[in-house]
């Protein structure tokens, strides 16, 4: 065990794949950075915010692909590598790039395993971030994994703790469905034990952050802990709540999260990716169609607006959920 | 060519050359107090590119620009003022601080966008050039692309339609050496944009874009060819990015003493002063710099000052109705 942080995690579980595997190769923009420059021998990136920083000097070129500025090419390629024997680990930088690329995935990759009549298989990952909350405006905050998630053939990871990218990613990339594996900018920063040696956690397995009677909140990435926060100020006031994070979306935990609603009768989903067919949508028809019968009350979504991120600070705070608006939508639940 | 352009013209494009640079040397410092929100991306040392470009354009021309578009929104006429408090996330911005310093735009000068999409200004100038065609008004669009952004396939998808459909518009590709911290050298593949836009059927040409007047003198000749109905052109020009890819880029791609050498040899408002030195005195010059520097430190107090956008802006905009 090592404190590390969530970006040093993802590096971890890419270098130590490379150790074990040869054919997962890193491709994307700037991965080293210097090609070309006047410091030949330097990684001067490793990815722009430097979260895979040292997989050049270990691993070199051949296998730390750096590539021009072309996402749908990068991504076309790593689904035509991965259906013929590699396991690319590709970046897409901010996941909004998506638009830029997703033929590859959405008509492509995704499509392969079973167009093809189960002969194929795509063993892809697509690392790239996501989250608002740093004034990066429209179109670098965004967080399409519902997107992804409304695809099938894509398995879709939305880590968020340092122990979890790690795990999840070492998963994902043994996994041989392509994944979109979508890392929250704003928890690169933050610290948490992680395990020294390579280790899975199961793409579809939720997890509880925390365990109560009265409300379930269901949360992903960066807002699991603006659901412990609020888990933990309505504590205080005698109101327990289980924090559920399902960790991936797809495959999505359907058990867990209707086993903890069965114990409550009252949920509260947040989410940040869409105010209209969302994450949040999706589970809340899960509970409304196969749950009906446990809820004590309404649903209640806690979402961002239907507008697009904004940029200047005073705006984005109102758009983003936080543990004030989540509080909020369970003291309502609960009456009080 | 010097000569072509009179005395208030040149005055003109260094005023603007000098807006710029000043605004994205305020911003470098003010950025420092950690006050600007975002990501910024300076546009220094590429100051003759934009104004070269735009001093051939009329209002209701059209540009499209990059991540990278303080600079080409200066030269297409924003308000200096309303970009700044853009930047800083103010109600008074350009766009009601909804977008930032990757999104400055403003429709009513002909300035359709700063993008923070590489490449994504060509499909949006094609647009607007077929507005252009349709409506028969005589107008040209021009976009503006990176050395690193002509490597994206809808760039080339662009240039494509644009040979086929005979449409008025230029492209721009600002080729500074870099895209982030991978060199022209190494991303594009044959290592002349040149090349690849005239083997889509169009005039293309390289030229010094440290240097206004070579810029000016291609993009008038651009210009006019489109204005007439001959379809599109592509212009690479060569400069320098001083800065950081953006404002905190340690820059370990760069060789050392290099920005240094930037700044003395390679400096558009040095190369024009000096160009211009028979007809225009420095001191007229000089003036033009105090008046500049003047302008952007009450746009920053302004800025500073200004309030925060209210609440319900939240919720604003996003369909004309609904
Ligand atoms: C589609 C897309 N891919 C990647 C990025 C990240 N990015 C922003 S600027 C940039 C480099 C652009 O280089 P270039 O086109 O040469 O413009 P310069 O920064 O040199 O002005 C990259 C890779 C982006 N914003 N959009
Ligand atoms: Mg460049």
């Amino acid at each position: 065990m090592s404190t590390k942080s969530y970006r040093e995690a993802i590096k971890d579980a890419i270098a130590q794949e490379m150790r074990l595997d040869d054919t997962v190769v890193v491709i994307g923009e700037d991965q080293r950075g210097g090609h070309g420059g006047h410091q030949p021998e330097v990684e001067a990136l490793g990815g722009v915010l430097g979260v895979t920083k040292g997989l050049w000097t270990e691993f070199g070129s051949e296998r730390v692909i750096d590539t021009p500025i072309t996402e749908s090419a990068i991504i076309g390629m790593a689904a035509g590598a991965a259906a013929t024997g590699l396991r690319p680990v590709a970046e897409l930088m901010f996941m909004d790039f998506f638009g830029v690329a997703f033929d590859g995935i959405y008509n492509q990759a995704a499509k392969f395993r079973y167009m093809f009549g189960g002969k194929a298989k795509a063993p892809l990952v697509v690392r790239g971030m996501v989250g608002a909350g740093f004034s990066a405006a429209g179109q670098h905050s965004q967080s399409p994994y519902h997107i992804f998630a409304s695809v099938p053939g894509l398995k879709v990871v939305c880590p968020s703790t340092p122990y979890d990218a790690k795990g999840l990613l070492i998963a994902s990339i043994r996994d041989d469905d392509p994944v979109m594996f979508c890392e929250n900018k704003i928890l690169y920063d933050m610290k948490g034990e992680v395990p020294d040696e390579p280790y899975t956690i199961p793409l579809g397995v939720a997890n509880y952050t925390r365990e109560g009677e009265d409300v379930t909140i269901i949360a992903l990435g960066s807002l699991v802990h603006q659901a412990n926060a609020a888990a933990d100020r309505l504590a205080k006031d005698g109101i327990t709540c289980d924090v559920i994070d399902p960790r991936t979306i797809s495959p999505l935990d359907e058990t867990a999260i209707l086993e903890s609603v069965a114990a409550t009768g009252r949920v509260v989903i947040v989410d940040e990716s869409a105010a209209r067919c969302g994450f949040a949508h999706d589970v809340a028809a899960l509970i409304a169609s196969k749950g009906f019968d446990y809820l004590r009350a309404p649903i209640e979504l806690v979402l961002p607006p239907h507008t697009p991120v904004p940029f200047s600070p005073a705006l984005e705070k109102l758009w983003l959920p936080d543990a004030a608006k989540i509080e909020a939508a369970a003291r309502k639940l609960m009456g009080a | 060519m010097v000569m072509q352009l009179d005395k208030d013209q040149l005055l003109q494009a260094y005023r603007k050359m000098s807006e710029i640079r000043a605004f994205e040397e305020r911003l470098h410092e003010e950025n420092a107090t950690g006050d600007i929100p975002g990501f910024i991306h300076l546009y220094t040392g590429e100051e003759a590119i934009a104004v070269g470009v735009c001093q051939n354009l009329l209002p209701t021309d059209y540009i499209g620009s990059t991540h990278r578009g303080h600079g080409h929104s200066i030269a297409k006429g924003c308000d200096i003022h309303g970009m700044m408090a853009e930047v800083f996330g103010k109600d008074a911005g350009v766009c009601r601080g909804k977008g930032g310093s990757m999104h400055i735009a403003d429709l009513s000068k002909g300035m359709l966008g700063a993008n923070g999409i590489v490449g994504g200004a060509p499909s949006l100038a094609i647009g607007a050039a077929l507005t252009a065609k349709t409506l028969k008004n005589g107008g040209v669009a021009v976009s503006f692309t990176g050395d690193g952004g002509s490597n994206q396939g809808l760039v080339f998808e662009a240039m494509n339609m644009a040979t086929v459909l005979q449409l008025p518009v230029i492209f721009i590709f600002e080729n500074n050496g870099y895209g982030e911290g991978t060199g022209f050298d190494y991303a594009v593949g044959g290592r002349d944009i040149t090349k690849r836009s005239s083997g889509f059927g169009m005039p293309s040409i390289r030229v010094d874009g440290t240097d206004f007047f070579a810029v000016y003198e291609a993009v008038s000749e651009a210009v006019d060819r489109a204005r007439t109905g001959g379809g599109p052109t592509s212009i690479e020009c060569m400069a320098y990015r001083w800065h950081g890819h953006f404002e905190g880029d340690p820059g370990l791609y760069r060789a050392k003493g290099e920005v240094a050498g930037l700044r003395k040899n390679h400096d558009p408002l040095k190369i024009f002063r000096d160009k211009v030195r028979d007809q225009i005195k420095a001191s007229e010059l000089d003036k033009i710099d105090a008046e500049v520097t003047a302008q952007v430190d009450d746009a920053v107090k302004q800025a500073r000052a200004a309030a925060y956008p209210p609440a319900e802006n939240l919720l604003a905009d996003v369909y004309v109705s609904y």
